[in-house]
Formats: structure tokens, sequence, C-alpha cells
């Protein structure tokens, strides 16, 4: 059985700057995945990599063995919050339609099958009375419930989301990660970046530790350790960092 | 072809314009883009009189491909100036703008010196527009391209909906989203290129971005914003080219979008200036009568009584109000039955009695959470409840109750229903 999400050798640069080096990891399937790290390590970096979002340098990603373009049906994607422009003149149901636009393919209009996806699934995320909402009348905590929704409505296999947890209350964590853990138990495989180390232990049951290169790939229990968090957060990488704005000035160095 | 009269010619090819323009001109807008529009115009100047000059005609054909030509080199130079350069977009939109144009005005007074009269005249025209130039083959191609364009739009709503509102998430479903949004970027290009002659380069941007921001005002869905945008570029095609005798036509139909587009900032549901002002009204009142009965309450609450009466002068001294503002108040709760005002006492009816008991406990329990949640000091709760208590709605009112019955301090006595005397059958309530 292959991984659910295999990365081989990548490397991500924007602006000719590396972002992400030489990335080599594996996570099986059916697992609640953090991806943890400082900021700026390329946590985002490594989901649009991932989704095909930002454009590889070199390596490939594979998703159950094959290239994502071929996969892109398993894949569901809960962008960053702050990312789309909450004033669209859209409601929240739209929203949540447009998980089903990319099953519906070109020109078809998504038909009552479609509605009720998207009923169903704003109801697991507990939106379903703002269904006709406005999505500028929403907290943030609604938002993120709105995007995750939409996110379900693709009816995926592999889940990626990024800062689901970003300015959000304390209900609605705890209810978008008891939705976590019931699609995994279901057999989908979750990614999710995450900030708040204290509650990794608690979250999750894998995690791949992060910054700019791969410090760690693997099990909580036996990956999250104070060792590898020391690298992952410690000592920064003044040789990565002073190579990348080598490469950004396009200078050989002396 | 049927034989049109240059007016009604006129009127259809504004109409058609107003509302094309009106409906790609609104995902130019949602997608903050309008000035885009406005430097593809601008830059297209320069295209139409080389296109002139080269090819000696001005079918709008002709010139439309020299204004394509140099509308996408200048989003092309911007394009490449913020990426490779420091340059913000606004600030490179605006240098590709002016140049642009510049260049554009140069190169209009050169053809015009250096071919004599009648065939260059209608090039000054492409500057502020003048339908009254409009040929039969220009109405043709507008009506050509009108329907294509909303053919297009209808077609990939879907598509376009969502590369508007979230390209990357459309990219991760697989849809080409840079094509896409090159796509509805193309087809303000194209829809601003065929209006030049009828509205000029300088005021072609108004027609894309005017209707769009006006339809924004009245709706919150996307079809119905791109219906009404159509609808208010038509209007404005239409109001603009028949009524704006002795005036240019294309700044007329530009004023009368306009004139909507402050109407709608007025009148506009929710966001207009109108409703803004009647809300703060409706809410000064409320807070104000809120405020009568709550003193009216705390003033008469130590000798409980069925109908407490109380002294115009000591009520006044309870909020310091203004006596005849005082007095303009109570005058209201009279017509409403809430309170009697004679000879210096002020009377609560038994209905009167009710709200005010019913305005103080809404401030006492936001006091309470405020206090126990919050952690607010006591001598503060009173302003800050006094900010909120007013817009409570009934549904966060039974939630402070749930909050607050836990502790046993406070004993609310809920409103209790009896039971209904009768039996109650299904449907009945429904007669």
């Amino acid at each position: 059985m292959a991984p659910a999400l295999e990365i081989h050798d990548m490397t991500v640069a924007y602006h000719r700057r590396p972002v992400l080096w030489d990335i080599d990891l594996q996570v099986p399937e059916c697992k609640l995945v953090g991806i943890i790290g400082p900021n700026g390590a390329g946590k985002t970096t490594l989901i649009k990599a991932a989704l095909g979002l930002a454009p590889l340098a070199s390596g490939k990603v594979e998703i159950y063995g094959k290239p994502y373009v071929q996969q892109r049906h398993l894949v569901g994607y809960v962008p960053q919050r702050e990312s789309v422009d909450w004033d669209f003149p859209v409601s929240v149901h739209d929203v949540v339609l447009m998980g089903t636009y990319g099953r519906l393919g070109w020109i078809r209009r998504p038909g009552r099958a479609e509605r009720e996806t998207a009923e169903r699934c704003l109801d697991q995320v507990g939106m379903l009375p703002f269904a006709k909402r406005q999505i500028r009348q929403l907290s943030g905590g609604q938002q993120q419930r709105v995007f995750l929704a939409r996110a379900l409505a693709e009816q995926a296999q592999i889940y990626f989301l990024d800062e689901p947890f970003a300015g959000v209350d304390a209900a609605t964590e705890s209810a978008i990660v008891e939705l976590l853990q019931t699609l995994r138990s279901d057999g989908r495989t979750v990614f999710v970046v995450h900030h708040d180390l204290e509650t990794v232990r608690e979250y999750f049951d894998y995690v791949i530790l992060l910054n700019m290169r791969l410090v760690a790939c693997g099990p909580v229990e036996t990956t999250f350790t104070p060792e590898s968090l020391q690298k992952t957060y410690g000592g920064r990488l003044t040789i990565l960092d002073a190579a990348a704005e080598a490469m950004r000035q396009g200078d050989p160095g002396p | 072809m049927i034989a049109l009269s240059l007016s009604m010619k006129v009127t259809l090819g504004a109409a058609l314009l107003g509302g094309v323009a009106g409906v790609v001109g609104a995902f130019a807008v949602l997608r903050g883009r309008s000035l885009v529009g406005d430097m593809l115009s601008h830059a297209a100047l320069p295209g139409v009189v080389l296109a002139f000059m080269l090819t000696g005609s001005r079918q709008l054909a002709a010139l439309s491909v020299g204004a394509l030509a140099t509308g996408l080199a200048a989003i092309g130079l911007m394009t490449l100036v913020v990426r490779w350069t420091r340059t913000k977009e606004d600030a490179a939109i605006g240098v590709m703008l002016s140049s642009f144009f510049g260049l554009g005005v140069v190169l209009l007074s050169r053809a015009t010196r250096s071919t004599t009269g009648g065939n260059s005249a209608g090039l000054n025209s492409f500057l502020f527009g003048e339908p009254g130039n409009m040929l039969n083959s220009d109405l043709l191609l507008l009506a050509g391209v009108g329907t294509a364009a909303l053919l297009i739009v209808t077609l990939l709503f879907k598509e376009f909906k969502l590369v508007a509102f979230d390209a990357d998430f459309a990219a991760s479903q697989g849809w080409p989203a840079t094509r896409l949004d090159l796509a509805m970027m193309a087809l303000v290009a194209v829809v601003t290129i065929i209006g030049l002659p009828m509205v000029g380069v300088v005021l072609m941007a108004a027609m894309i971005i005017v209707p769009a921001a006006t339809a924004r005002m009245w709706t919150h869905r996307l079809h119905t914003l791109l219906l009404l945008a159509a609808a208010i570029g038509v209007f404005a095609g239409v109001v603009g080219s028949r009524y704006g005798r002795g005036v240019p036509a294309g700044p007329a139909i530009v004023l009368a979008a306009a004139a909507m587009f402050a109407a709608s900032l007025l009148l506009a549901p929710q966001q207009g200036l109108l409703a803004r002002f009647m809300h703060t009204v409706r809410l000064q009142r409320r807070v104000a009568q809120d405020h009568l009965l709550r003193s009216l309450y705390e003033l008469a609450e130590p000798q409980p009584q069925e109908t407490p009466a109380i002294d115009f002068e000591s009520l006044q001294a309870d909020r310091r109000w203004r006596p005849a503002r005082l007095r303009r108040l109570l005058e209201k709760n009279q017509q409403q039955g809430l309170v009697t005002l004679s000879g210096g006492v002020v009377t609560m009816t038994p209905v009167g009695l009710r709200a005010a008991a019913e305005a103080t406990r809404r401030h006492r329990l936001w006091e309470l959470y405020m206090m126990r949640v919050a952690g607010a000091a006591a001598d503060h709760v009173d302003r800050s409840a006094d900010d909120v208590e007013h817009l409570l709605p009934a549904a966060v009112v039974l939630e402070l109750e749930a909050e607050l019955e836990a502790d046993p301090k406070l004993a609310f006595a809920a409103p209790r229903v009896p039971p209904s005397p009768h039996e109650i059958r299904a449907g009945e309530g429904d007669r």
C-alpha cells in the first residue's frame, strides 16, 4: 500500500530564494498529522507545494503513489482564513457549494445533489443555521468552520488545513479537532499547520517538524521530543540562511 | 439591416455597452482591479491613433486591434515593473496610464496635423467619446462582442465566481486559475475597447467600475449583483444618450451612472447613509426609552406598588435630564401607554411597569455577567452594561439567564407560563 503522502527530494523557492530544502518524507494513511515549526519555516509552503500551488524547484510529490495532478480528486484544502476577501458577495451556502465544483467539471451547475452535500457539510460543522448569511457577517471561528465545511464538501481522502486554529475561539477549536479526529477514524489523512506546541500531543498522532528543511517526521510519541524540538526551534540554521541570502543576491560568496 | 435613425442607433449602442460593461466590470471590481480597466482604456489611445495612421480608416474593428495591442502592452509592462522593481501596483498603474495616454495625445496631434480635415476628425472623439459618429458596422460589432461576452460569463459563471473568490482553492481543485483570471480581465479589455468611440478613453473606466460599485451596495449575492450592474449600465446608457442634449453623450452617460451611485449611497439598505442614520436614530430612541424606564423602576423600587408614581423633579435629577428633553420623552411614552404625566407626577401604567422591569432586568443581568465572567469592577459595570444592553437580542438574554442561573444567590424566576386550560390539538394554531 502506497503512503498517503510521499515527498522526494523536494526544494521550493520563491523569487529565487529557497524556502524549503531537500524535503524527504512519507506519511502513512489514516493519520492526523501536525505540521510544526517556527514562523518562516515553510509550513504553508509545504502544503502549497503538495497541492501543486507552489512550483517545485526540484523533487516530486506523490499522493497514494501517483503524482498530484492525477490524484487531485482525493485532496481537500482549507487555505488560511485571511487569504480571501470576506466582503465578497456570496452566502455561506455558496462558499460551501464551491467544494463540489471540482467534481462537477466545466460549465455544469451544482444541482440538488450538490446542494444537499453542502447542507450536510454545513451541519457537520454546526453552521447550518447560518447557511443564508452573507459571509461578512461571520465571526472568525464561524468563517473557519465554513472553510472546513467547504473542504468536507470536496469529499476528499486527504485534507490539508493551513492554520485552522488561528484567531478561533476555544469552542470552535475543540469542535474542529473533534471533527478532524472523526475524519481520521473514517480512514482519512489530515495535515494541519499548527502553532501551539502545548496541544500537539493531545491533537495529533503524527508530526512533521520543519524549519526550512525537514527536522523530523514520525509518530508523536517517538518524534515530538525535546531534542527534535530544540533542533526545530533552537539554534537558527545560520548556514541555510546565509546560503539562501547568497542565492538571492546572486553572489557566489567569498 | 433595418434602417435605424441615428439617435436610435446611439441609444441602442449606449444601452448595450452599459449592460455588458456592468457585467464584466463586476468581476474587475470584485477582484480589486478597477484601475486596470482605467489603465487599459487610457493606454488604448496610442494604439487607436497608430492603427488609424497605418490603415487610414476609422473602422472600429481596425482601431480596436490597435487599441488592444497598446492596452495589453501597458498591462504587460506594468506587470514586469511590479515584479522586477519595488514599485507598488498602484504606482506602476499610474506610470503606465499617464505615459501611454501622453503618447496617445502626442500621436493624435500629429495625426490630425498631417491629414487634412474630414477623416481624422473622428479620432478626436476617442478622447471623450462621440456616439454621433457611430457607423452601422460599429453597432454590429458592439452587439456581437457584447453577446459573446455575456454568453461567456453565463457559461463560466461558476468558474469565474470560484476564481474571483479564492484563486488558490480553485487551483487546488485543478481549475486553470491563472487562465480563468486572465479570461475575466480579457473580457474587461475587449469591452473597454469597443466602448472607446462612444465614451472615450478618459471616461470608459467609469462604465466598468460605476455600475458594479453601485450594484454592490444593494445586494450580497453575486448573480443579483451582475444583473443589477447590467440594469444600471443599460439605464445609464439610455438616459445619458437620450436626455443629454447639447452635451457630449459619453460624459452624459457617465454622469447618469454617477447619479445612480450617489443615490445608492444615500438610499441603499444597510450600507446607505439614510439607512445608517435611521438605524442610529432608532437606537438612540430605544436607549433613551430604556434609560427612562430604568430610572422610573429604580426610583419606585424602594416602595413597590402596582402603579408607582414618581415626581418629575426627582426623575429629572436621577439622570440629570434636560427638563425639555425629559418632557418630550415622557410625552412619547405616554402615547405608547407606558406612563401618564399629570401635575408634575409621573405614574407608570401596569404595562409601563412591566416594560421597566424588563429593561432593568436586562441591565442587571448584563452587569452581573460582566462582573462574574469578564471580571469587570463593580463601579465600572454600569457604564459598560449601558453600552451593550440595548442591543441584546432576546436569545442572548436567555443565554445570560442560563449562565447566571447556576449562581444560588441569584434567583431568577423565569416568567412562568401556566398550563393551557384546554387541550392543544395539532394544526389548530394555523387557523
